[in-house]
């Protein structure tokens, strides 16, 4: 995924001034920066549910900046979302908001689907709340319905926005052990808006075991072999971009001041 | 509150009107594109059709009963007494029928559509369909435009049907008049003009409350606060657009069928 010179205001206001960055394949980007800075607007242009002002952003290698809104509805299957306070369906159950997207395609919940549904909440531990609605749900429990909807259908790059916002920490360690799962056993690149910072700090210097099911920390030197980096804006613009050993050496003092 | 420039208030007017006309193409548009969304139509149509059924009876039935007592005075005093059940009937299918039952249903579903989108646009579920894959425009404008300008067609109708029952209940039992005769001279005195120009408006009428609701849905911003501000607007606007549109129907009608 590729932002180029992305510039973006809502009537008077500038948002994004000439964003540019790339996410390689397989990596997960961390999204930091103050209340208002642009972070949830980058991940709603990846999605073309915003239209850049002037710039080019290319995702899955294709340029969404000019496409049709009918074409973009091919490629947004091919990406997942987690929204910021969830955005499940609330007339809808837990099982039909997972099943969303493969009962749009398919036209009816079938095994096959069924199958899928429980695979997915399975995932992130809550297949005893197939028949719940998100009203009965906790708000960790509503995020990890959330993950569980955007990746059904193993899609290839994953947005996760403020995805442990508002949780008590237990809660938000079992939320980024999902999204470390995902990009450790599925290699799914992702997009991740936060504003915690330790959660990017566990994600760069933990990787997740799929034999013990657990975090392992890494040694000091072998950080930098973890897929992850990350990107701070400040004022619509990007005043960083890379991995963990860069960030933790900069010299910025807007950005010492942030991380510490 | 902020004052803001005529120039830019007349801007933001011009804006809505070229949105909402958009949002009514593209609903209609959306009928010629798959997928169709049926299940969707027909769950509308239950909702508003039979979900408004009762109160359009109740209304029907009282407005054609009322419209006996008022005018039996003025008919008896020229000795035209007999002539109650064709002032009846063309006032109920020429006017008070369509617009009574419009008004009615504006006032039930307009809001209806306008809280349930505008709920959905806050907490970011339209948002989260379109992330999926889904054209809400699709999914959700075009199945409530069709089902309430087929279900309106045909609670006029009904309302109608009830309407000359009230005024029939009136003349018998009140007025002592004969049944058989208040029927004959309610049906005979109906021609063409007066049950297609009682027809064409339902229809213009359920365009008008399901576009006028949906838009006020899709488009409504500032929490909780902006869902209540939408549907209260959209029962003033669909309810007013009625009453203004009847007048240039039935002018222009009357001039296209040659009504005297």
């Amino acid at each position: 995924m590729v932002f180029e010179d992305v510039w973006l205001a809502f009537d008077q206001t500038e948002v994004l001034r000439g964003v540019s960055f790339s996410l390689p394949a397989g990596e997960t980007k961390a999204l930091f920066g103050v209340a208002g800075s642009g972070k949830s607007t980058i991940l709603k242009l990846v999605l073309g549910l915003v239209k850049p002002d002037a710039g080019r952003i290319l995702v899955l290698g294709e340029d969404i900046t000019q496409m049709k809104e009918e074409d973009l509805f091919a490629l947004r299957g091919r990406i997942g979302m987690v929204f910021q306070e969830s955005a499940l369906f609330d007339s809808l159950t837990v099982r039909e908001n997972v099943a969303y997207r493969l009962t749009e395609e398919h036209g009816i919940y079938d095994d096959d689907i069924d199958q899928r549904v429980r695979e997915s909440l399975r995932f992130v531990e809550l297949e005893h709340t197939l028949d719940l609605f998100p009203s009965e749900l906790s708000g960790g429990m509503r995020r990890r319905v959330a993950i569980a909807r955007a990746i059904i259908t193993h899609p290839e790059l994953l947005l996760y926005d403020s995805p442990t916002g508002g949780l008590d920490p237990v809660t938000s360690n079992t939320i980024i052990e999902l999204i470390m799962k995902q990009r450790d056993v599925y290699r799914n690149s992702a997009l991740l808006v936060t504003h915690r910072l330790q959660d990017a700090f566990t994600m760069a210097t933990h990787e997740f075991n799929p034999k013990t099911n657990q975090l392992r920390a890494l040694p000091r030197g072998q950080y930098c072999d973890v897929p992850m980096s990350f990107l701070i804006l400040r004022e619509g613009k990007v005043v960083f971009d890379g991995d963990v050993r860069r960030l933790a050496h900069t010299q910025d003092e807007y950005i010492r001041e942030y991380i510490s | 509150m902020e004052l803001i420039s005529p120039t830019e208030f007349a801007k933001e007017k011009v804006l809505a009107v070229q949105d909402y006309v958009m949002l009514s193409l593209r609903s209609l548009g959306n009928l010629f594109r798959k997928p169709l969304y049926i299940a969707d139509m027909v769950q509308q149509a239950d909702l508003i059709g039979v979900g408004s059924l009762p109160i359009v009876v109740l209304i029907g039935f009282f407005t054609g009963a009322v419209l006996a007592v008022q005018t039996a005075n003025t008919l008896q005093r020229f000795g035209s007494i007999t002539l109650i059940g064709q002032l009846v009937s063309l006032s109920m299918v020429r006017e008070l029928g369509p617009v009574l039952t419009g008004i009615l249903v504006a006032g039930r579903n307009a809001s209806g559509m306008a809280s349930e989108l505008g709920s959905m646009v806050v907490t970011e579920q339209i948002d989260a369909m379109r992330a999926l894959g889904t054209d809400p425009m699709k999914k959700l404008v075009t199945p409530r435009v069709i089902s309430t300008v087929f279900m309106l067609f045909f609670l006029t109708i009904l309302s109608d049907l009830v309407g000359l029952a009230g005024g029939l209940m009136v003349s018998k039992v009140l007025l002592r008049l004969d049944a058989r005769q208040y029927w004959n001279n309610a049906w005979q005195s109906l021609v063409f003009q007066d049950v297609f120009m009682g027809l064409v408006k339902p229809v213009l009428f359920g365009f008008i409350i399901a576009t006028v609701g949906c838009f006020y849905g899709m488009t409504a911003r500032g929490g909780t606060q902006g869902v209540g501000r939408a549907t209260t607007q959209a029962v003033v606007t669909a309810s007013v657009l009625i009453i203004v549109l009847n007048f240039f129907t039935t002018q222009f009608l009357m001039n296209v069928l040659s009504y005297k």
